[in-house]
């Protein structure tokens, strides 16, 4: 029984039990003896419920009494402490921001049942390679029909198709994204409508449409009421027949109607008009790379079988998880990386500040000890003072990450079926935590320990002669430490501000400056005629060119960059037919005056005129590239081609734009009057965005060109306002978001290695200060000593710098695909980056070497 | 150890244990299990301290000062190998203030049976 009972006290701390085991053994004992056998049965079991109890009250006690002594002792040293507390938070804080996008990008599934088996199809080179990701073009509805018909890999598979569509009705109309889906897409998806149906196989669903849940509150207000209810989209009424649930996105965050996509007989004619992508979901048990082993075969047999179209066609296959463009997952994986030399960094910091400050603590230790503190108690104090630090620095670090997170959206894929925002969750907090726990347990474990052993009077006696030793290298290589990480981080953000400057050097060929940019899509069949658009058009140009300020504007089916495609072939007599697919042309319809207000300089000829019109002669204006490519060393000016069974001449040659962006080559471009437009051509095709160049201020025009579009149509929505300006950040956006988070941790790193190297040089002089006294007054020069303590903190940086060096070479060249005209090993981003952790270095440790300076040695052999 | 009146008034109530510990220790020094019998015997065997509650209760009035322990014990067949326990005059301030607020508190419950009518 006496045993069972020693094994109880267990239960309290190790202290308490010296003190106190054995009265209380003997006192149980004695108890034990007084009692009958009953009774000693009855005192032990008391002895469980009490022992427990009055265990965790020593316990209590002990931690209160603890928290008490490290609240007294941090606010006596609150430099340290805040230092400390800001270190850990921003570990934990990047951290965790950075872990949540990554989280939700690279690794939670999408947000579908059986995510996995979910597979996008498209167009991809004949070549096979279909990689990971990219579809060199969408599907023509054929070779989807056959793909979809003569495979067995899949339980179902769907096509469809996204635009954007005018909303009319219940306030101000709206342009939204829709998106039209074969009935097999939303049940292969596998979510269910929180309201109402999606489009079934035997139902009628032509003027049908599914809602998303952010439409549904938008628009209708959540009413529940909403099914059945008719909307008018483009002119015709549709019914509302269900809402998807919140976190449904499909195939992107800015689709929010789904109508059904209805194939027509005559839509199968052509193999070569590609507009349709394909989702499906792979049958039970069968494998990916099957399934792509099939496709491929499927393939191979239709450009057997289909020469004059599909000889050039292959698929391109992947899983839906994987619609991104490569680029992302390396800039998430590069920003794991940063962070993670960010953490290292920290945590080195941490660990360095907790060192010094036990180092400086020993005497205080030491005396506690010698009062009689049991080591126990010395090495518990210690660990509850640490774990109050990380604590207060990872619920610091989890409030960054909060207000971060929305700083990393612009990371977050747009193709990806997802809300642009991440969300810190559950999982997250708790990595935040275990993080938090593990740096103060470590960093608290680290110093308590030695502290634990010092418990003889070394301490005591121990004076300022006693610097250097073993614990110095530690901290040394600590140092080290963080002067590569940050090397690390300096280089590779320098790598990507080159890059941001080589894209932002590139001529777009046009002026993006003073103009104003906004889209008014004419909805069909309201404007099947064209004249009847050229009269929206005509009127609504003739009146903002009369505002004060406008010099011109115009209408243009697509921006640069905002529509990259509209890429047809072109048949010039003569030559061979060359192929659509890798040696189209990308077409726009505009109005009299495009090039003038973009800034887009005529170089021959002249522009398109209202004189254009569908009776006369059917005319292009062609880019510099476009010549080139057709009549090289001619003049192009009355040269004729095809294009959509027309003929057209050649009336202007104008400098090249940057269709696809700035770092994407563009295919050369043709401009045709909106007048000539072939009838029948779909609505997508009519010019739509409006170009303003005016001298003044966009903002003050923005309300007079709404009347002026309200006053021609009133249901007309106005949407995409915004200047040429605008358009073209947003091309860099992506790599400029990359850059700011990259240079926010760089600068982060640099500022806590600096500080790093401060704190070490400060402690070695203060340790040293006996030894400096007795050079200064034994004659040596002052300035020496300044410049033994800087080479010093260079010497330090050096030891630090040459690995970070390479590691930051090793990981420039695994980020490859985001450099832009630059080099992985760039030798003036690595001079510039090596030469700012050296100033760093030099920064750091100039107040330690002044200090080293002004030692007195009089006053530093007095105090001995 | 001061015993200001502050002082004494800052650790009042004291809990049960605490209170039949000081009264323990007014008889004269005592060891541990000593304590626990005298406690039980004096409350007719109503209140039996657990070894736990017992060494728990010492530590904290030891650190409050209200106990202490003496190098030898003023009980003439005091056991060598036991810790002893002697009532310091701060402690017994304590008790005996401890003993005032009871008993005004038993005053005033007193006045208030007496003065309730018949029904209650």
């Amino acid at each position: 029984m006496i045993p069972l009972y020693r094994a109880l006290l267990r239960l309290y701390p190790a202290s308490f039990r010296l003190e106190y085991g054995d009265e209380m053994t003997e006192v149980f004992a004695q108890a034990c003896a007084d009692a009958s056998l009953p009774g000693r049965i009855g005192l032990v079991l008391r002895a469980f419920g009490d022992e427990t109890f009055n265990a965790a009250a020593v316990h209590w006690a002990i931690l209160i009494q603890d928290l008490r002594y490290t609240a007294r002792t941090l606010n006596r040293a609150r430099g340290f402490a805040l230092t400390a507390i800001l270190v850990t938070a921003l570990g934990v804080g990047a951290n965790t921001a950075a872990f949540s996008v990554a989280d939700f990008v690279l690794l939670r599934p999408l947000p579908f049942p059986d995510p996995d088996s979910l597979a996008m199809l498209c167009e991809g080179p004949r070549t096979g390679g279909g990689g990971t990701w990219g579809c060199m073009n969408e599907l023509s509805p054929a070779n989807y029909r056959d793909l979809k018909t003569m495979s067995a890999s899949f339980q179902a598979m769907g096509a469809y198709w996204g635009g954007a569509i005018n909303l009319v009705g219940g306030g101000e109309p709206r342009r939204l994204g829709i998106t039209s889906v074969t009935p097999e897409v939303l049940p292969l998806l596998g979510v269910a409508p929180v309201l109402g149906r999606v489009f079934g196989p035997a139902d009628d669903d032509r003027n049908s449409i599914v809602i998303s849940y952010g439409l549904w509150q938008s628009q209708f207000g959540g009413d529940p009421d909403v099914l059945g209810r008719k909307v008018n989209l483009d002119g015709a009424a549709y019914t509302i027949i269900g809402v998807m649930p919140a976190t449904f996105y499909f195939p992107e965050r800015t689709s929010q109607i789904w109508n059904e996509l209805t194939l027509k007989p005559q839509d199968f004619e052509d193999r070569t008009n590609t507009y349709i992508h394909a989702v499906a979901r792979l049958g039970p048990g069968v494998a990916f790379e099957h399934a792509r082993a099939e496709l491929e075969s499927l393939a191979a047999r239709m450009s057997r079988d289909y020469p004059e179209t599909n000889a050039e066609t292959g698929v391109s296959f992947f899983r839906m998880r994987d619609n991104m463009s490569p680029r992302f997952r390396v800039m998430l994986i590069a920003l794991g990386g940063a962070t993670l030399c960010l953490l290292l960094l920290t945590c080195a910091n941490l660990a360095n500040l907790l060192l010094a400050r036990a180092t400086a603590r020993e005497r205080e230790l030491a005396v506690r000890a010698a009062l009689g503190a049991g080591k126990e108690r010395l090495v518990r104090q210690l660990i509850t003072e640490s774990v109050i630090l990380t604590v207060l620095g990872g619920v610091t670090g989890v409030a960054l990450a909060a207000v971060s997170v929305p700083l990393f959206s612009s990371l977050v894929p747009p193709t990806l079926p997802l809300a642009t925002q991440p969300s810190l969750d559950l999982r997250v907090l708790a990595l935040a935590v275990a993080f938090t726990a593990l740096t103060g347990l470590g960093f608290g474990l680290l110093p308590s320990l030695r502290a634990g052993r010092r418990t003889e009077f070394d301490a005591l006696r121990d004076t300022t002669r006693a610097g250097g030793g073993r614990k110095q290298r530690v901290r040394a290589i600590l140092v080290t430490v963080e002067v590569a990480m940050s090397v690390i981080l300096l280089i590779t953000s320098g790598l990507l501000i080159r890059s941001v400057w080589h894209v932002q050097a590139i001529d777009p060929g046009f002026v993006p400056q003073h103009v104003l940019t906004l889209t008014t899509a004419l909805p069909r069949p309201k404007y099947d005629d064209a004249v009847r658009r050229n009269q929206f058009y005509e009127r609504v140009v003739a009146e903002v060119r009369g505002l004060p300020g406008v010099q011109s504007a115009a209408f243009t089916t697509g921006l640069p960059m905002v529509i990259t495609g509209l890429i047809t072939g072109v048949e010039v007599p003569g030559q061979e037919v060359r192929p659509r697919r890798s040696a189209g042309a990308s077409h726009r319809w505009v109005t009299p005056d495009y090039f003038k207000t973009m800034g887009i300089p005529l170089r021959r000829g002249r522009d398109v005129e209202n004189s254009d019109t569908a009776q006369r002669q059917w005319v292009a204006v062609v880019s510099a590239s476009f010549a080139e490519r057709y009549w090289p060393g001619q003049d192009p000016i009355g040269k004729t081609f095809r294009h959509l069974d027309h003929t057209r001449t050649v009336v202007g040659v104008v400098g090249d734009v940057k269709v696809r962006g700035l770092e994407r080559t563009s295919e050369p471009q043709m401009y045709l009057p909106a007048l000539q437009a072939p009838e029948g051509l779909p609505g997508g095709f009519d010019p739509k965005d409006l170009v303003i160049r005016h001298s003044g201020q966009g903002d003050a025009l923005v309300s007079a060109v709404r009347q002026i579009v309200h006053a021609v149509d009133k249901e007309q929505p106005i949407s995409n306002v915004r200047t040429m300006e605008e358009v073209l950040a947003t091309d860099t956006a992506t790599r400029r978001a990359q850059l700011q988070v990259l240079g926010v941790l760089a600068a982060v790193a640099v500022l806590l290695s600096g500080v790093g190297i401060y704190g070490l040089l400060a402690y070695t002089v203060s340790q040293r200060s006996l030894e400096i006294g007795v050079r200064l007054a034994l004659g040596a020069e002052p300035a020496r000593v300044g410049r033994m303590i800087v080479a010093d903190g260079l010497r330090l940086a050096l030891f630090g710098i040459v690995p970070g060096v390479f590691c930051a070479y090793a990981a420039a060249r695994g980020m490859t695909a985001l450099l832009f005209g630059i080099a992985p090993g760039d030798p003036a981003t690595f001079a510039a980056a090596v030469g700012l952790a050296l100033l760093m270095a030099l920064a750091g440790s100039f107040l330690p070497a002044r200090r080293a300076v002004r030692v007195s040695p009089m006053s530093v052999l007095r105090a001995e | 150890m001061t015993d200001g009146q502050d002082d004494v008034d800052a650790l009042l109530p004291l809990p049960a244990a605490a209170f039949h510990i000081l009264l323990a220790l007014i008889a004269g020094d005592c060891h541990g299990y000593g304590i626990i019998q005298d406690v039980e015997a004096r409350t007719g065997g109503a209140l039996r301290l657990s070894p736990g509650t017992l060494y728990r209760t010492i530590q904290r009035l030891l650190e409050q000062g209200l106990i202490e322990e003496p190098r030898r014990p003023t009980r003439a067949k005091a056991d060598p190998r036991r810790r002893y326990y002697r009532l310091t005059p701060f402690g017994s301030a304590v008790a005996r203030a401890e003993t005032r607020r009871l008993t005004e508190l038993v005053r005033l419950a007193r006045h208030v049976w007496r003065v309730a009518p018949e029904s209650s």
